[in-house]
């Protein structure tokens, strides 16, 4: 019996219908096969070619459907006919209360002032990074000053190569300033999988275990940094070894920063849910979370190609101060000053 | 057995992972939270369609770069090589989360793997899916699986990859592929962080009304409508599970089926099998003992099953 017959045949099976439930059903059905057609055609995503008096019909049609099924629960024993109201309902809900942007839309949205929006939501967390992340720098530096050994522990070997205490000035400048030994692309795929980006995304993953473990990763990644900078300011070359590592260092470091910020944004919301359950919280920090984290993301990418060329390219000290904190300049004025009127 | 209020509901799945979503005109809906095996079918299809199209691409690379040579033009820097490969690079994983953003942002809300398995994500309070759930609980998926994989397979190659290193990256993934199954709503960590959840997406066509009356058969039709009439001892003998049973039989309508039923029945009731008309006899119980079984609902009585 599909919908689509001759309407006087139609109306015969009404009458014939011994059933009231029946006769509930081929009074409907209709207009549900209409719904269900207009759902098909707009989860295929052929929304366009719908007609305005379908879409004008469909918030009725909707809403006649979830009446039917609350009627056919209560008054119809046909179990095929509630399986495909049943079915009917959800698609139509998901498609009523589905989704409302596309990825194009989200991405205009994204990068025309809703990552700012996340970076800012996100302050408390941000200020409790840097924190850690100022007190990890001081602590390596003035452990290393206090004895040399500290250094060996808090730089891994492999990294430490000739720039270890007591090497000389030359030795450490040459690995500043040499010719680049290796190309971008060696320097670029280094960088991507090995070091920081992984520091930028564990210290967001380990969020999760109440943000204790991201704030130990700040502290101990920022304790290596400084004991590379006591290594290069015991001989005098503090200035150049801020200018080499600025150039990307800038960028990379608010990356892992707010990278940390969003990981104590997701721990925060586990272990203070507020009035909140702990889900709710979840899902609400977890969302702010990851739109600053797709956020550093871009940076990180940015920041592995002016490592990549940037850093070789430019010899000299002061070219690097301009960039690094030209760029960083930039960020700053993107995150918190950029704030266009919300559509 | 059956309790009366779940009859009419959609049976058949788990009833462990049956939820119930009430939509904000109040109506509740029942939804059912994909089972673990189906996500990971899901995931399967998708990974092999990300890398066909990733193995198309690097192809559709390698004919530009052979075509390009052929045709006898200039040598292409190193320099500028190196930074095609870093596109390359970025455009890769850009690429590989953009399909699952694109199609999670659509109306169906399912890559091509959850809909191949017939599931979709959707947001667990029920509201509208927003794209920065989409966006967390994707980013959540390279945190859990992609990067650790990549981290691993560059260290192998580079044979900088400790055996702790590799042994905790297996661990890494491992606790997050297995996640899924510690909780009872299927949660990944990525749906847990974006409030999301990947439920089952039925969808059932409108059979027709079960029983029409029509004659099957010139011979039958000769024959009068009303000649099989029950009372109410002989309806009295089921219930809304047998019915529903009843209703099955005649929809698959296997002649097979139509005659044991049909005799079980008669045997029930204590009639004679009606040889060769089974379908109007089963269409007449049928009509007879669900018009009987919907009074009673409209009356507030409902009968589950033949024992109650």
């Amino acid at each position: 019996m599909s919908g689509a017959g001759v309407p006087a045949s139609r109306d015969q099976t009404l009458a014939a219908a011994a059933l009231r439930s029946d006769r509930f059903r081929l009074e409907r059905e209709t207009d549900w096969q209409r719904l269900e057609a207009m759902v098909t055609a707009m989860e295929k995503g052929k929304l366009k070619k719908l007609s305005d008096d379908d879409v004008m019909a469909l918030p009725v049609l909707y809403r006649n459907l979830l009446s039917s099924l609350s009627i056919a629960r209560e008054s119809s024993l046909d179990a095929g006919l509630i399986a495909y109201l049943e079915s009917l309902t959800l698609r139509a809900y998901f498609i009523v209360y589905g989704t409302r942007t596309t990825f194009g839309a989200w991405c205009r949205n994204f990068f025309g002032g809703g990552l700012g929006r996340a970076v800012r939501s996100i302050w408390p967390d941000l200020l409790v990074a840097l924190a850690a992340m100022v007190a990890g720098a001081l602590l390596g530096f003035f452990l290393v000053d206090a004895d040399t050994q500290w250094f060996y522990r808090l730089v891994p070997a492999q990294f430490g190569d000739t720039r270890v205490p007591g090497a000389s000035r030359e030795a450490l400048m040459s690995s500043m300033f040499g010719k680049a030994e290796s190309e971008g692309l060696a320097v670029f795929a280094a960088y991507l999988f090995n070091n920081n980006a992984q520091v930028a995304i564990m210290a967001f993953a380990l969020g999760f275990a109440f943000g204790v473990p991201t704030v130990l990763l700040l502290v101990y990644n920022m304790a290596t940094l400084g004991a590379m900078l006591w290594v290069f300011a015991s001989r005098g070359l503090a200035v150049e070894f801020i200018g080499w590592l600025s150039i990307h260092g800038t960028t990379e470091l608010l990356a892992i920063l707010l990278a940390g910020a969003a990981g104590l944004h997701i721990g925060r919301a586990l272990g203070f849910p507020g009035a909140r359950s702990h889900l709710t919280a979840l899902a609400e920090a977890g969302r702010r979370a990851a739109q600053v984290m797709a956020g550093v993301i871009v940076m990180l990418i940015c920041a592995g190609l002016l490592e990549g060329f940037a850093r070789q390219l430019i010899q000299s000290t002061g070219m690097r101060y301009a960039i690094g904190y030209g760029v960083l300049a930039l960020w700053f004025t993107y995150f918190f000053a950029f704030r266009p009127r919300r559509v | 057995m059956a309790r009366a209020a779940d009859l009419g509901r959609t049976r058949g799945n788990d009833p462990r992972l049956q939820r119930i979503l009430v939509t904000p005109e109040g109506v509740a809906l029942d939804v059912a939270v994909a089972p673990a095996s189906a996500r990971i079918g899901a995931l399967f299809i998708d990974l092999t369609a990300l890398f066909a199209l990733f193995v198309a691409f690097v192809l559709t690379l390698l004919l530009l770069f052979w075509g390009y040579e052929r045709a006898g033009l200039p040598d292409v820097s190193d320099g500028v090589l190196n930074f095609l490969f870093i596109l390359f690079i970025i455009g890769t994983f850009l690429a590989r989360n953009a399909y699952f953003l694109y199609f999670e942002l659509g109306q169906r809300a399912a890559t091509w793997g959850k809909r191949a398995v017939g599931i979709r994500v959707a947001a667990r309070d029920g509201g509208r899916l927003t794209a920065e759930a989409v966006i967390a609980r994707n980013l959540l998926r390279d945190i859990e699986m992609f990067l650790p994989l990549m981290f691993m397979t560059s260290g192998g190659v580079q044979g900088t990859l400790s055996e702790f290193a590799a042994w905790s990256g297996i661990i890494w993934v491992g606790i997050f592929l297995l996640f899924p199954l510690l909780n009872k709503d299927r949660l990944r960590c990525g749906d847990l962080i974006a409030g999301t959840w990947v439920v089952q997406a039925p969808k059932a066509a409108l059979g027709d009304v079960v029983a029409t009356g029509a004659p099957v058969s010139e011979a039958v039709a000769a024959l009068p409508v009303d000649r099989y009439r029950f009372d109410e001892a002989e309806l009295s003998v089921y219930g809304e599970y047998e019915l529903q049973m009843l209703e099955q039989v005649l929809r698959t309508s296997n002649p097979d089926a139509l005659e044991t039923v049909a005799a079980t029945i008669c045997g029930k009731i204590g009639w004679t099998p009606p040889i060769g008309d089974e379908r109007a006899f089963l269409e007449a119980y049928y009509t007879q003992l669900r018009a009987r079984l919907e009074r009673g609902m409209r009356f507030g009585r409902r009968r589950a099953d033949k024992n109650s």
